[in-house]
């Protein structure tokens, strides 16, 4: 194996200087998993089914929260690609929900308008989020809609949305709830927090 | 048909059975009417938060999963469809059981204390404890040895915190096989399809979709089963390959097996037909 890269990844150096000593414990308190305890063993991220496509493997994430490496933690695109499926967790030796601190940083993230890598990521979420603000529900053709107008993307997968409109799969009105206002009032409440 | 009482349960589709995976659904009902029990659907349910809620905000994805849980009939376990469904309302439960300060606010959102000892279910703990026999209820026809292999996604792996519940690990080979159907061995029945990247960043999902089928094929199985509605779309969309298997939801073979009569409306909606292979192995007409 030629892996020499350092904890900063991709092979560019680690300034030490830039640590953030209150960093790995705020993010523990979020996050409610320790990850002090982490070997980097590499299991997680030889497990993780999208490594390739992250900045920085799972495990090199964790060594920047460590490290203290605040900003380099919060604006690379590991944790937006991260999608939950805790593959990784499951073959942690150490039993580190290593989701869970994906989330953590996430959250910290949006909380602290760091910049974003992966901006498309977090359109599709919000559009997923507001469908369920008006609907109560998802709706797949609102979603693509909100989706591709705010990505401007508007061509890419025409072909899969025309195949799943002809197999009725893409219902056309939405499924609703009734008492949708009770929904609303749930996003209306988060945003005081 | 001389069946005993049938056993209620309350029932939370999720958004992709009520719409994209309809033919899930109705295979799904179809399908716990035969054994005997009786699903009740959470009145007014609205979605469980998915992948993006609980991206974005906890505090969103708990207040949406419990809403949902706020609807249960006193005493009533919850059976969920969707792997994913379950995933979220489940970690709500558990975060609702061991922190007071959110039952306070479970209590002051839906007037309603909530029940401790609720139990969440996907649908394939409910087949957990089923035999060949009541599975079949006197109803069976037999799958011909149609050659599979079962997709899980991530629905075996779960977060430390609930680690430690169930896990459903070999149950669709065991039930199938029960069935007649032969279950092929693999290494990627737990491979994740790629949620949500499959929109933002197919780029990412479209290599990995195809790695699945292409081990399925090495397999010589005939079809990839999934309990999934979620995977099943992300295969059924995003596999380039030119040789493809039809991806068939596990109800869908275990209402076919149970003589339910209204499969072809559930089979034309598949983007990958599955009937000629069906139709190969005398399953189908
Ligand atoms: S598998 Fe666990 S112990 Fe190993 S590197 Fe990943 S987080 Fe650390
Ligand atoms: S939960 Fe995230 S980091 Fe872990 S394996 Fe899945 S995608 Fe990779």
């Amino acid at each position: 194996m030629t892996d020499q890269t350092p904890p900063g990844g991709n092979g560019r150096p680690v300034n030490l200087t830039a640590c953030d000593q209150s960093f790995a414990a705020t993010v523990r308190k979020h996050a409610g998993t320790n990850f002090s305890a982490c070997l980097h063993c590499k299991s997680c991220s030889g497990g993780c089914p999208f490594s390739e496509a992250m900045q920085h493997k799972p495990n090199g994430v964790i060594r920047l929260v460590q490290l203290g490496l605040r900003r380099e933690a919060l604006e690379n695109d590991t944790m937006w690609i991260c999608v939950g499926c805790h593959t990784c967790s499951v073959q942690c030796p150490m039993n580190i929900d290593i989701a869970a601190v994906m989330d953590a940083l996430r959250h910290m993230a949006l909380a602290t308008n760091a910049e974003l890598p992966q901006p498309d990521i977090l359109t599709f979420h919000q559009a997923v989020l507001a469908s369920i603000q008006t609907y109560g529900r998802t709706h797949k053709l609102d979603i693509m809609m909100r989706y591709k107008l705010k990505a401007r993307d508007f061509f890419s997968d025409m072909n899969v949305g025309l195949r799943m409109l002809a197999k009725r799969k893409l219902d056309l009105t939405p499924s609703r709830v009734r008492q949708v206002e009770e929904v609303r009032a749930l996003f209306d409440a988060t945003v005081e927090d | 048909m001389a069946t005993s009482k049938l056993i209620d349960m309350a029932y939370f589709p999720g958004c992709s059975l009520a719409t994209t995976a309809k033919e899930s659904n109705a295979s799904l009902i179809a399908y716990c009417r035969r054994i005997g029990v009786n699903l009740i659907e959470l009145p007014d349910w609205n979605c469980c938060g998915s992948s993006s809620a609980h991206s974005l905000s906890r505090q969103l994805a708990l207040d949406l999963a419990s809403r949902n849980l706020a609807q249960i009939p006193e005493g009533l376990p919850l059976l969920v469809a969707c792997p994913s469904c379950t995933l979220r309302l489940d970690e709500a439960r558990h975060h609702l059981q061991t922190h007071a300060t959110a039952r306070t606010r479970f209590e002051a959102n839906w007037n309603r204390p909530f029940d401790s000892g609720l139990k969440i279910v996907h649908f394939l703990e409910l087949l957990e404890n089923k035999t060949a026999s009541n599975n079949s209820n006197g109803h069976c026809q037999s799958l011909n040895g149609l050659k599979f292999v079962p997709y899980y996604g991530c629905m075996l792996n779960r977060p430390p915190s609930i680690r430690s519940e169930k896990n459903l690990f070999g149950l669709m080979e065991k039930i199938l096989a029960q069935l007649g159907a032969e279950p092929m061995r693999w290494s990627y029945h737990s491979k994740c399809c790629g949620t949500f990247l499959s929109v933002a960043r197919p780029d990412a999902v479209v290599p990995l979709v195809n790695r699945i089928f292409e081990n399925a094929v090495d397999t010589r199985a005939k079809c990839i089963v999934t309990a999934c509605a979620m995977c099943h779309m992300n295969l059924e969309i995003r596999c380039t390959r030119k040789e493809k298997l039809p991806v068939l939801h596990f109800s869908e073979l275990l209402s076919l097996a149970m003589g339910a009569g209204d499969h072809p409306d559930w089979f034309a909606r598949h983007l990958i037909d599955p009937r000629p292979v069906l139709t190969t192995y005398g399953l189908l007409g």
